[in-house]
Formats: structure tokens, sequence, C-alpha cells
């Protein structure tokens, strides 16, 4: 068993106990799949059954609702004793912040099933073939690990877990303003704009494409390119900031 | 690197050797200096007030800072050059205790034995929940421990890995006095097995109780050095304070000691000693053979207080400020 592994049990023993992060993570997007879809879906005019507009949207929305466990999870690791324990013990800065990585995944796939298991019970339909769900499981799998690396970072970089919870939600709101909900050309000027280019909505744009069995190969590179550069950025700010505050 | 300072002997023996410890914290200077050696199989303790560069040591020595100048060996590696070896020879039991709330005390432990790759961990979490009296605490979360409880987890957590030399940042800051003597047991056992521990302590009782050789730290700097008895002979402000019932009494015991300083106003007498029994017995012997009989007696040991007084000049409390 690596270090890594050791944490990831750790980590996802806390999510599993802690009722406020498992409600945030995995009840809270159901609970708002069901406002939509339910509530607000008829009101909504999208050219298409609306649970099949909002699925995709509502997935990458499931992702970002698991993020404020993860930055006050490594805040709280860095504010008590326990990660001063885990550095004199030599365990890898690479475990602690792998381990809080693996555990967002974990619990995101988790979020992620519960919403399309919602999906299907609201009469949601896909024409995607087995080949076009793989590529779906494999963009969810990506978004949440870039997404995960800078809600890392942003807890590592908050003095108190208050503020590393507070860090997390632009991340949890950006989903709104992106094709989630509703399409991009049908919002304002000036958001219009934003939600065309943001990372979110190339994401949901290819998996949409996915789940309806017509991808679209510009957004999905696009798509792609985002999670790279998220990730890359969270991971390279994630490090710097652990060296700094060991 | 700054080579050694001071009468260093730099041997195999050693758990620990410090020479020439610096470290600042932009223009707050923390430690200024620092020699010190710990012998293996001993307790050494670091002694001082809040804020005198206890911690700061701490840190430096188990590879969680690196120190500005000066050069530390502990276990005989270099804790700059060779930190993975220091790291797999000690255990550090920090000021705030290092567990995991959200875990329970068992889970705590196996989450060490699992970071130590020890094989077979049943056994040994069995044995340390036994002797750290958690044994009913422990499928309970942490998060309900009480302070005592956690800081005896956190050292079974520590002792998980089997170090050989154990760094004990004040153990006992914030313990009522029975969680205190439990944890002075724990340490004297870790002392029976051979096992070096560096403590830092406010606490003049607790270094004298457990430590072999104490040093006093003020402001980064090292200002004495030796056992407890050879301190404490540096140290006055121990006396011996009688009350007479009338001033009568208090003029026959003040030509006894002329060492006393006398108080007419509250009819005391303070007779400086160290406090021992012998030199109590003496003093009591005297007055019985002189039939004078004080109506109340008490032994006032030097604390910390003392200690800074006498060697820096200041009491603790304005070293703080």
């Amino acid at each position: 068993m690596t270090d890594s592994v050791i944490m990831l049990r750790r980590n996802f023993k806390h999510v599993v106990r802690n009722p406020t992060t498992v409600f945030n993570a995995v009840l809270f997007p159901v609970v708002i799949m069901l406002m939509f879809v339910y509530v607000l879906g008829d009101a909504f005019n999208v050219g298409e059954n609306y649970v099949d507009y909002a699925t995709p949207g509502l997935m990458l929305l499931a992702i970002c609702y698991g993020l404020s466990g993860t930055s006050t999870a490594v805040a709280s690791d860095m504010t008590k004793g326990i990660i001063n324990r885990f550095k004199a013990m030599d365990v890898g800065r690479g475990a602690v912040l792998a381990g809080h990585v693996s555990t967002t995944i974990a619990t995101n796939l988790v979020a992620v099933a519960a919403i399309v298991g919602v999906a299907f019970a609201l009469g949601f339909r896909s024409s995607g073939g087995f080949l076009d769900w793989l590529g779906v499981l494999g963009l969810v799998l990506l978004t949440s690990f870039a997404t995960a690396w800078i809600t890392v970072a942003l807890g590592l970089a908050a003095k108190t877990v208050e503020g590393a919870g507070m860090a997390t939600v632009p991340l949890i709101m950006l989903p709104f303003f992106s094709s989630a909900i509703v399409p991009a050309d049908k919002m304002g000027p000036g958001i219009k704009q934003f939600a065309e280019y943001q990372p979110f909505t190339p994401i949901i744009e290819t998996m949409r494409g996915l789940l309806a069995g017509t991808p679209s190969a510009g957004s999905a590179i696009a798509a792609v390119a985002w999670c790279v550069g998220i990730a890359l950025v969270g991971y390279l700010w994630s490090t710097s900031t652990f060296k700094k505050r060991a | 690197m700054v080579t050694g300072v001071g009468p260093i002997v730099w041997g195999m023996s050693s758990a620990i050797e410090v020479s020439g410890l610096r470290k600042a914290f932009g223009d707050k200077v923390v430690l200024d200096g620092i020699d010190l050696v710990v012998a293996s199989g001993t307790v050494f303790s670091l002694l001082g007030p809040n804020g005198a560069g206890k911690t700061t040591t701490v840190n430096v020595l188990s590879t969680l800072m690196k120190a500005d100048g000066g050069s530390a060996r502990v276990a005989g590696h270099d804790v700059d050059a060779e930190t993975q070896a220091v790291r797999s020879a000690i255990g550090v039991t920090g000021q705030f205790a290092a567990v995991d709330e959200l875990l329970t005390g068992r889970e705590n432990l196996q989450l060490m034995a699992d970071l130590h790759r020890v094989s077979d961990a049943g056994p040994v979490i069995d044995r340390l929940l036994e002797r750290f009296d958690l044994v009913e605490a422990a499928p309970k979360m942490v998060a309900g421990y009480s302070g005592g409880m956690r800081r005896k987890l956190d050292l079974a957590m520590t002792l998980v890995g089997d170090p050989r030399i154990i760094f004990l940042d004040e153990p006992t800051t914030g313990l009522d006095p029975r969680s205190r003597r439990t944890m002075w047991d724990i340490i004297r056992e870790l002392l029976a097995d051979g096992v070096t521990i560096f403590l830092t302590t406010q606490y003049l009782e607790e270094a004298d109780q457990l430590a072999d050789r104490i040093a006093v730290l003020d402001q980064g700097r090292i200002v004495a050095q030796g056992t407890p008895d050879e301190l404490k002979r540096q140290v006055p402000g121990g006396h011996v304070r009688l009350r007479f019932a009338g001033p009568a009494d208090l003029d026959r015991a003040a030509g006894l000691f002329p060492d006393s300083t006398r108080d007419d106003e509250t009819l005391t007498l303070r007779v400086p000693g160290d406090g021992g029994t012998e030199s109590v017995r003496v003093l009591l012997n005297l007055l019985h053979d002189n039939t004078i009989h004080p109506e109340d007696f008490s032994v006032h040991t030097p604390d910390l207080d003392d200690v800074f007084l006498a060697l820096t000049g200041r009491s603790s409390a304005e070293v703080v400020k």
C-alpha cells in the first residue's frame, strides 16, 4: 500500500463521516437537479426535452459542489498539527496532496453517478453508445482531476478553514454562468460572451454531444485543453504553496 | 556552516548534537546560537517561557524547519542533509495534539501503523491502547476526547514507529495534575526502554522531575545548562518561611539565623535554603532546641520565575512581553 492510498482511505473516511460534506457533494446537486428539471424545467425552452439538455451540465455542477469539502479538508489538515506529524514521518507532500485529489475524484464519481441515476428516473434518454459513455466517464475524471488540483491549491493558500470554504464559491457558481442550465445564447450581453468562452462550456458541450451520440471534436479538444491547463496550474500552485507553508 | 563552539564532544553516545544553531523570522531572531548535546538514553529538558524559542528548536531538530545557521545532528545524521535518516529515527509529539479528529483512537493508531508499514499491527495497537489507558475510548471518534486523552493518543501514535529519539514539545501544558502525572510516568517508562527524550517545558518542577540535564532558554540563547541540582544551586530563591505568635519569638528566631530576612508587620522570617529534608530537619531542630514554636511553617522551592530572575535579571512574565 502506498502512502497515497493510505491517505485516500483516511480522507474518504472523513468524507463519509461528515454529513455536511456528503450533503454538499452528493445530495445537494440532486436537489438542484430536481429543482431545475422538475420545478422549473417546463418553463425553459431549450429546443429539446429539458432533462436531456440539463443532465450534462448538472453532472459538472455535481463535480463543483464536491470541491468545497476538498478545500476545507486541505485547510484543516494544514492548520492542525497532523500535517507536521506526517511531515516528520517522511510522508511525502505528494502523498498528502494526491490523497486529497483522489478522494475528491472518488466523491465526484459517486455524485455524478447519483445525478445520472436520478436523470434516468426523470426521463433522461441517451443516444450515446458504449464508447460515447466511456468518453463521458473519461471527461468527468479529467474535469474532476483538474478542478481538484485547483481546489487543493485554494485550500493550501487559505489562512483558515472558513476562508478555504469561501475560496471555492466562485468555482461552485461558475457552472451557472455556462451552458449548464440554459444555452449561453439566451443570456444577457456580457454574461453571454463570458459563458461562451469560460472553460466549463466546452466541457459541458462535449458531454452533451457524447450523451446525444453526436460528439463534437472541436469542443472536445477545447475541453481537454482547458482541463490539462487547469490541472497544471493547480498542481504547480499546490506544490509551491505546500513547500512555502511547510 | 558554523563549526562547533564551546566544549562540545562529538561522539557516538550522543543522540543529539547542536552547535551554533541560529534561526530568525524576518527581523526577529528566535534562536541566537544554540549549543547542546544530549546523551543517548537520557532525558534532556529545554526550559523556558513562551516565546523563548523552544518550539523552534524542536521544529529544526525534527526537520520541520530549516535553520539559518549552525549545525545539528540527530541520531548521528545531519538534519539538513539527511532528513530522511533523521525522520526514520525520531518521533515528535508537538504542543498541539496532532491527532485526526474524524477517526477513532484505534484508527489513528492504525493510520500510523500503515504509514510505518508495520505488519501485523493489531497486537502493537492493543498494547499501546492498554498502556495509555485508552482501551475504552479506542472505538470512539477522537473529536469527543478530552485534552488529556488527545495528548495520550498523540504520544501513543508517536510510539507506533518505535522511535529511538522522541521530541516532546510541552507535553503537559494545559493538562490537569492527574494527566500530568500519567504523562510523567509514561516518559519514565520510555526512558527505561532506552529511548532518548528531548522535552521542552515551562515548568521547572517538570524538568526537575524528569530530566537528566536541563538547559534554560531565554530569548534564543541558552543562559544556563546542567543537571537539575547544578542548576538549582545557581538559583537562590528557595527559602523556608516561618510565622510567629509574637515579636519576642521573631526576635529570638532572627538571632538564630543571621542570613534570614524578617518582616515585623506579618511576624514572619524568611530563611534561605534549598528546602531539602535535611536542611529543614536541622532548622526545625534548632528551633525546637531553643524552645521557639512557629505558628506556621512553609517551604518555598525556586520556580521558573526564580530561575529567570537569577539568570537573566528579569521575570519570565517580562520576557513574554
